[in-house]
């Protein structure tokens, strides 16, 4: 069972009728799970508070926090870079996402119809969601978007003469991202594979019997039974896609540009944090991050009561 | 029910010549739609690799080729890219592969041995308030990096390991990768329980059992944890782009982005040869681990 699916188990069986479990392993529970432990409240938990502490503060690493009450969110109020990096995140997100998981479960779809050379496609498709995070893909993206790039050089032999350079003009930089968003479809696609695997080919026959025609087929059983999955793949990718961050990095150069059309809010947060190390700043942009992720996969667990299909 | 009913017969059944015919109709039908998906397959194929294999002839190419050629041929191979990318930046650039894999070397390391022992804890032990730190620990797999990072980062500042790689390498053995320990619960709970419990009844404690029993019956989860840790370490950027700050700690990432800051878009000869060569291991490792990359992540979904 996915994470995703175990989390939403857990919260259901929270009640545990009967006699109170005993603990036999307590002491040896303590030193196994003593990394976690040590690793949850000293690497997350505290740091965790702390940040939502510097929120409320004004601090450069020099000398020592100030508390300046709620001015960094009255500052993020009127903050117009930070409102600009919000609108290409979620358009990063939401145009990005759906396209990436409906290429992903089209071709997974497609993979899963007993095609010969099956392992070898798969990788083709898969190998572009190892490297697609690391620098040399956005290096790669920005030269084949660029001026003199790949995709004009093409396009001048296909007769489109001054094509402009992609990453260079504010109104298509973001594009070029997304499109190597969408390129790394291939983990998702894996993930829908072993759900594809799971439906028991027997739903298949009754409905060919019953006359049902492909397109039937696909929406009455593949798509009902795959809800799950698809959930998880939606849950996940959301939560990934906000955090995005080397390909805007890179392609931009580290600043967002042209004219902020590839400021991601991470981009953001790392510029204000790290390189004008105003901490206190980036600490209230990453719990707005955190509320906002939490606040899609809230609606995400919520909604999928009315559209997921557990069959069980 | 009554769709079974209301069904209308084929037409064929009425006339016996025609079955006949459909049946030798339909070959050649199935044999076009056949091809027609592989062609399709392909294509697709070849767009998605396409980039991939243009960016490898692109690094045998001289600068100016490279922005008059889109196609993949003909390659006079030409090494001079990679001798010139090689030397170009502060470091040669085998500096920052020994730097990259010391990093994934310690953080393999950590992962292993810090989510195998948390893994048991949740898969075998019985402790108290083992669901809630269960669901605390599926929770963390969610938590954005941002949220931390910033204390995390005063921590290690304050600890001076700041421009070492400690800040990425010692979460790892405090098992902060959540994605591991769910993976290898999920392994765990596949195992027998009968095992365990023969081990128990010859007198073996949980260490004896975790070591002897379960952790070598544990090793595709293993194998799955060393070559995503591998793949996402050497492709980090945002840690190491916040610890690591002089061009002597840099990893391969941050060679790469300092070789766009230097060269701006002037050689992308250079680039594109430690773009490859920055990628290779990470093909390699594709190549042989595919097998667990691929059960892996079905299982759990980590990217």
């Amino acid at each position: 069972m996915s994470a995703v699916g175990e989390l939403t188990q857990l919260a259901k069986s929270r009640k545990k009728g009967g006699p109170k479990e005993k603990h036999p392993d307590n002491k040896s529970a303590l030193v196994f799970m003593a990394p976690w432990l040590l690793g949850f409240f000293g690497i997350t938990l505290i740091p965790m508070i702390a940040s939502f502490a510097l929120a409320f503060t004004d601090y450069s690493l020099l000398a020592p926090p100030e508390f300046t009450g709620l001015s960094n969110i009255k500052e993020m109020i009127g903050d117009s870079r930070l409102h600009n990096s919000l609108v290409v995140t979620f358009l990063y997100v939401f145009v990005g996402t759906p396209l990436q998981l409906i290429m992903a479960l089209l071709l997974a779809v497609l993979l899963n119809q007993g095609l010969k050379g099956l392992s070898f496609y798969r990788s083709v498709f898969y190998l572009p969601s190892l490297l697609g995070g690391s620098v040399a893909i956005a290096i790669l993206w920005r030269q084949m978007f660029g001026a003199n790039g790949l995709i004009n050089q093409v396009g001048a032999m296909l007769g489109f003469e001054n094509l402009p350079g992609w990453v260079s003009n504010p109104d298509t930089a973001l594009g070029t991202i997304i499109l190597l968003h969408v390129w790394t479809f291939g983990s998702p696609m894996i993930i829908f594979l072993a759900g594809l695997r799971q439906i028991p080919e027997m739903y298949y026959e009754a409905a060919a019997v019953d006359g049902a025609s492909k397109l039937a087929r696909f929406f009455r059983i593949t798509i009902p039974l795959l809800t799950p999955i698809i959930f998880f793949n939606v849950v996940l990718q959301v939560i990934n896609a906000f955090q995005s961050f080397t390909q805007a990095f890179v392609v931009s150069g580290g600043t967002g540009g042209p004219s902020d059309s590839t400021m991601f809010y991470t981009l953001y947060l790392y510029i204000k944090g790290f390189t004008q190390f105003d901490m206190g700043y980036a600490s209230a942009m990453a719990w707005l991050l955190l509320i906002i992720v939490g606040i899609f996969t809230a609606i995400n667990f919520f909604v999928s009561k009315f559209w997921v299909f557990y069959d069980d | 029910m009554t769709d079974l009913q209301s069904r209308p017969t084929p037409a064929p059944a009425t006339d016996d010549p025609g079955t006949a015919h459909v049946v030798r109709r339909k070959r050649p039908k199935r044999m076009v739609r056949r091809t027609a998906r592989h062609v399709v397959m392909i294509l697709a194929s070849i767009v998605m690799i396409y980039p991939l294999l243009w960016m490898v002839v692109s690094s045998l190419r001289p600068n100016d080729e490279i922005f008059r050629n889109p196609g993949l041929f003909p390659i006079s191979f030409d090494f001079s890219n990679y001798a010139r990318g090689w030397e170009s930046l502060a470091q040669p650039f085998s500096h920052y592969l020994i730097n990259s894999t010391l990093l994934v070397v310690g953080c393999v390391i950590g992962n292993l041995v810090a989510c195998s022992l948390t893994a048991y804890a949740f898969a075998r032990l019985k402790f108290w308030g083992r669901n809630i730190a269960f669901a605390i620990m599926l929770m963390t797999l969610m938590l954005p990096i941002h949220v931390v990072i910033v204390p995390q980062y005063i921590m290690f500042s304050q600890t001076g390991w700041v421009n070492t790689m400690l800040p990425l390498i010692l979460p790892k053995f405090l098992a902060t990768d959540a994605f591991f320990v769910f993976l290898m619960v999920q392994f765990i709970r596949g195992i027998p329980r009968e095992l365990d419990e023969a081990a128990r009844i010859d007198g073996c404690g949980h260490f004896r059992i975790f070591f002897q029993v379960i952790l070598p019956l544990m090793l595709p989860a293993l194998a799955t944890t060393t070559i995503f840790t591998f793949m996402w370490m050497w492709n980090d950027f945002f840690g190491s782009l916040i610890y690591l700050t002089t061009p002597d700690n840099f990893t391969v990432p941050l060679a790469l982005k300092s070789f766009l800051d230097t060269q701006g878009s002037s050689d992308w000869g250079a680039m594109f040869a430690m773009s490859v060569v920055s990628l290779i291991p990470l093909f390699l490792v594709f190549l042989f681990g595919q097998r667990f990359l691929i059960k892996g992540f079905a299982t759990t979904g980590i990217k």
